[in-house]
């Protein structure tokens, strides 16, 4: 962020502006190797939708494919994709999918770092194996902050919980894989589980928050004040519903 | 070693350039060479403040570009021969300061002054950005009011990510000066108190400026309200700048003035 204002300056006449920036892309999660059914079913959900699939940009998960793939059977699924309007831009697994990534002419995204360690907790900092069915309970990577988050700021912990020993002014977001955790006033934004794990929580010392949000699910500081306002609380997804619980 | 201090807050309004123009007038009064730069281009204001705004023939994107030079742009102040002011271009924008720009001229100011007081435009664009860049301790300007305290917010987590210090892994020192302070409004419950305040941004307290009717008349004199040493606002000010200087001093005017009895059975003010 910080070269990016540089860049900025340093040139009154901008070409480009370097951005992060997180998009929702459809994930076409292979489960089993089987182009027929693979091709008959796609085709069912297109024509439930078509609007919906025409020209949409879809990441391809190899992640609970139990099997291989070959390069043959992946031109065909992406010929298959193809075929119905979808724009397969890169396949997500482990690296050992680096070539076939590469022969069909797609990017490779790796799955989140935490997974990774999970699995093999000895394995050395070389590439390993993804694991073959991820489950939202292992331990992950979290990410400390013991500096107050101000107005205005934005602080994501990918794959993990987030930490902050600070207060969260109001104006600011925290975002968080996993739980977040906050031991000074919670005065912002709090949005556990963006990946859509509904075992997140939220934890503080004195919830004053705008919203808090679970897997999509969240609640406005106008139904928060009702119950435990500024003081301590855990958050939790009971079925559709935040539960806000005192501590 | 030369300190550079900004005086910034966000939020226009608030403040900023009385406290520039106080601020850098107290430390020229205590003996350190002192210059206020106003970066405020294309709303220059901090010259009319100073009393200064006849004698400005250069500016301080003239001194940018290499049309003048530092000794025909400073204007040096009347009242202290430590002080002196660098104006902003009024007929210019913004985009017309430069990072390499601003800091060569810094690094100029630095050789020759003790203290230069950066008196940042509202906002957090490019010169609230330039303003703030090079700083080495900001003194961040707030009015008991909510919307001010979080653009002050704002402000601080651009100080702590966006400027030379936090890139190179040091912290600016941040110092929070509260001003149109009414103890009166406070104990009512219509405007924010110290400690709440202090609870939202969490960091050290500089002073508390009273509101007070010397600030306008100040202004409208072109004279900066430090100089005037009978006003609370004066004397605030005064305290502000010992602080800075490291000096212990006990926050004044956080009380409301008991009426005596003869104002109230008359009433008056």
């Amino acid at each position: 962020m910080t070269a990016e204002s540089n860049l900025d300056l340093l040139d009154n006449d901008p070409v480009f502006n370097l951005k992060g920036g997180m998009l929702t892309m459809t994930v076409i999660e292979l489960v089993r190797q089987e182009p027929d059914r693979f091709a008959r079913q796609l085709a069912d959900k297109v024509g439930q939708a078509p609007n919906f699939f025409k020209d949409t940009p879809v990441v391809i998960s190899l992640d609970k494919l139990d099997t291989d793939l070959d390069a043959a059977t992946m031109a065909h699924l992406l010929r298959i994709c193809r075929e119905s309007g979808l724009q397969p831009m890169a396949l997500r697994g482990a690296e050992k999918f680096r070539r076939l990534a590469q022969q069909s002419g797609l990017v490779l995204m790796l799955p989140g770092r935490g997974r990774d360690r999970a699995v093999e907790p000895e394995a050395q900092p070389a590439p390993a194996p993804a694991p073959e069915k991820p489950v939202a309970a292992e331990p992950m990577a979290s990410k400390v902050v013991t500096q107050p988050i101000r107005s205005g700021q934005q602080v994501y912990a990918r794959g993990g919980d987030l930490v902050v020993l600070a207060s969260v002014s109001p104006g600011s977001e925290l975002l968080a894989d996993g739980n977040i955790h906050v031991y000074g006033p919670l005065r912002g934004r709090a949005l556990a589980g963006v990946r859509g794990n509904t075992e997140a929580r939220i934890f503080c010392q004195s919830l004053e928050a705008e919203l808090v949000s679970i897997a999509g699910q969240y609640k406005v500081a106008e139904d928060l004040r009702r119950h435990l306002w500024k003081e301590g609380a855990q958050i939790s997804l009971e079925g559709d519903s935040l539960k806000i619980a005192p501590l | 070693m030369a300190k550079i201090i900004v005086v910034t807050s966000g939020k226009g309004g608030v403040g900023k350039t009385t406290t520039s123009a106080a601020i850098g007038t107290g430390l020229a009064l205590r003996g350190f060479k002192t210059v206020i730069v106003d970066f405020d281009v294309g709303l220059r204001n901090l010259d009319l403040i100073m009393g200064c705004e006849r004698r400005v023939v250069y500016d301080f994107v003239n001194l940018i570009n290499g049309d003048s030079n530092l000794n025909q742009t400073l204007i040096k102040d009347k009242r202290s021969d430590n002080l002196y002011i660098l104006p902003a271009s009024q007929t210019r924008d913004k985009d017309a300061l430069t990072q390499e720009g601003v800091e060569k001229v810094l690094e100029e100011l630095k050789q020759t002054f003790d203290y230069i007081v950066c008196d940042s435009p509202a906002g957090i664009e490019k010169g609230a950005h330039l303003a703030m860049y090079f700083a080495d301790e900001a003194v961040v300007v707030t009015n008991p009011e909510v919307s001010s305290v979080r653009d002050s917010d704002r402000m601080l987590g651009l100080l702590s990510s966006k400027s030379r210090r936090a890139e190179s892994g040091e912290k600016i020192k941040e110092h929070l000066l509260l001003t149109r302070y009414n103890p009166a409004r406070v104990e009512n419950g219509e405007m924010l108190s110290v400690s709440d305040v202090e609870d939202i941004l969490s960091i050290p307290l500089l002073g508390v400026i009273p509101e007070s009717q010397a600030v306008l008349k100040a202004s409208n004199q072109g004279v900066p309200v430090i100089m005037d040493e009978q006003s609370d606002a004066g004397q605030a000010y005064g305290d502000a700048v010992d602080r800075l200087l490291g000096e212990e001093k006990p926050h004044r005017f956080l009380e409301a003035q008991k009426k005596s009895l003869l104002q109230r059975l008359f009433g008056g003010r």
